[in-house]
């Protein structure tokens, strides 16, 4: 090793107050330095609600990529995973920091920090769209909602670049950049298992039946965005743009587009409402069991 | 004088711009375009402005670690590390010295970015299609093994000419 190598890590090694909490990030604010405030004429609680829906997306869907780390079917797709998780789980503390913020904005106070949002809420309130939830059944349901989920995530980020919220935008700049790669990966092998052997193609097909029903909702209204004329993009708006999209690649790929109709709201309410399907129990439990066992220890 | 002596603002750029980067200690944050500014406050303490290459990249916390150590040591007392997301970091912030360190390490520097994001790629050729320089000798031959690698940053290449997989740092 260099002098430099070492040195890179050598205050790791150092006693210091700065102790990790064992279960969250606990050791750094992920928006340090960049203040609180919310600018005049945006609605604070409505722009805490809007960062948790989009972060809640980030972070659910980060969490099921992550259940996937061991099970890839060669190394290099296990990285590609674990890369995107990451970026996701960057993006998903980000929102939930500035959700917070806005939080004690709208409460003249403080409001709860990332860890308290991701580890101490319960299932109905998570406001995540169903699709980031989904547990993929193999490796073409995997490629097919990840194309589905990044090319619409990117075509809102994209918009969301110039939100009057100058965190919020900051942050969706950010992850444009992020999603595109994401998108793109997952592109190529929808394209490769789709025109690749009858068997890749079915089984591709299917996925995207499988997939379908769970991409309604990311249309439809919610109960937050028009709360933010300025802010938030109204989620109509980014159907043409997602369909070109997910239409260039399904034609590359000699798949055909599902008819399959969106998945039922439930008396009206889905995901963005705290209405989940009934995995999401089970991934909750995952990742939320040991924090709330140990809420208080560091390493 | 109302206002405490101001640091010496030259000498903490430097020191701060030493800093090398954990996952690629060959080169440094100043090298990468992290290391976005340094600067005082009235009261004689500093402010470092460090800005992150992907929104999860854990590096960011240990460089920010690494900053106040190697500042304390060099007689900066009262250090603050701030993040700037805007504007979001491009890899077109390298540096020329940082793209000939990564070179000389074997990884290859990225091309330029694209601006904005560009329309999805309908081949299977690879994410970036503008062909990649070998690090080691520098043949044109190369294929992308695979999109991601061992950190966020970088993609996985192999050179067709000298057979050897290098690392290429992705242009976002």
């Amino acid at each position: 090793m260099t002098e430099d190598e070492f040195t890179a890590y050598q205050s790791l090694g150092e006693e210091t107050e700065d102790h990790r909490w064992a279960f969250g990030t606990g050791f750094t604010d992920p928006l340090e330095g960049i203040g609180p405030s919310v600018p005049g004429g945006v609605d604070a609680a409505a722009l805490a609600a809007y960062c948790l829906m989009l972060g809640d997306d980030a972070l659910v869907y980060s969490h099921r990529l992550q259940q996937w780390m061991t099970r890839m079917p060669e190394l290099e797709e296990e990285t590609a995973l674990a890369n995107i998780a990451l970026d996701l789980l960057g993006q998903a503390r980000m929102l939930l920091a500035r959700a917070g913020q806005a939080e004690g904005a709208a409460a003249d106070g403080t409001g709860r920090d990332e860890d308290r949002l991701a580890f101490f809420r319960d299932e109905h309130e998570f406001r995540n769209v169903r699709l980031a939830e989904h547990l993929d059944a193999d490796f073409a349901e995997l490629t097919g909602r990840l194309l589905v989920f990044s090319a619409w995530r990117l075509a809102l980020c994209t918009h969301l670049a110039s939100a009057a919220d100058p965190v919020l935008a900051a942050i969706a700049a950010k992850s444009a950049r992020e999603l595109a790669y994401h998108r793109d990966y997952a592109a190529q092998w929808v394209i490769r298992l789709g025109d690749g052997t009858p068997l890749s193609h079915g089984k591709m097909q299917a996925a995207l039946e499988a997939i379908w029903p769970l991409a309604g909702e990311l249309f439809q209204p919610d109960p937050v965005s028009a709360r933010l004329p300025g802010v938030a993009v109204d989620p109509a708006d980014l159907r043409g743009e997602v369909d070109a999209v997910l239409d260039a690649v399904l034609a590359e790929a000699t798949l055909s587009r599902p008819g399959a109709a969106p998945l039922a709201r439930v008396a009206g309410q889905a995901g963005r409402d705290g209405v989940h399907t009934e995995g999401f129990g089970y991934l909750l439990a995952e990742l939320q069991s040991l924090a709330r066992a140990h809420p208080d220890a560091t390493w | 004088m109302v206002t405490r002596a101001q640091p010496d603002l030259a000498a903490a750029r430097a020191v701060a711009a030493a800093v090398p980067d954990p996952e690629l200690p060959m080169v440094t944050v100043a090298d990468l375009g992290i290391l976005r500014d340094v600067g005082a406050r009235d009261d004689g303490s500093l402010v470092v402005t460090i800005t992150p290459t992907y929104s999860g990249c854990p590096a960011l916390r240990e460089i920010a670690h690494d900053l106040r150590r190697r500042l304390a040591a060099a007689g900066f007392a009262e250090v603050t590390v701030r993040t700037a997301l805007a504007p979001a970091w491009s890899s077109d912030w390298i540096t020329a010295a940082g793209r000939r360190k990564l070179l000389e390490a074997g990884v290859a520097p990225p091309h330029p970015a694209a601006a904005q994001p560009g329309p999805v790629p309908l081949t299977l050729a690879g994410i970036r299609r503008e062909p990649v320089t070998c690090p080691q000798c520098e043949s044109g031959r190369t294929a992308q093994t695979a999109a991601f690698s061992g950190t966020a940053c970088k993609a996985l290449y192999r050179c067709e000419s000298c057979r050897e997989p290098f690392e290429y740092i992705k242009d976002i």
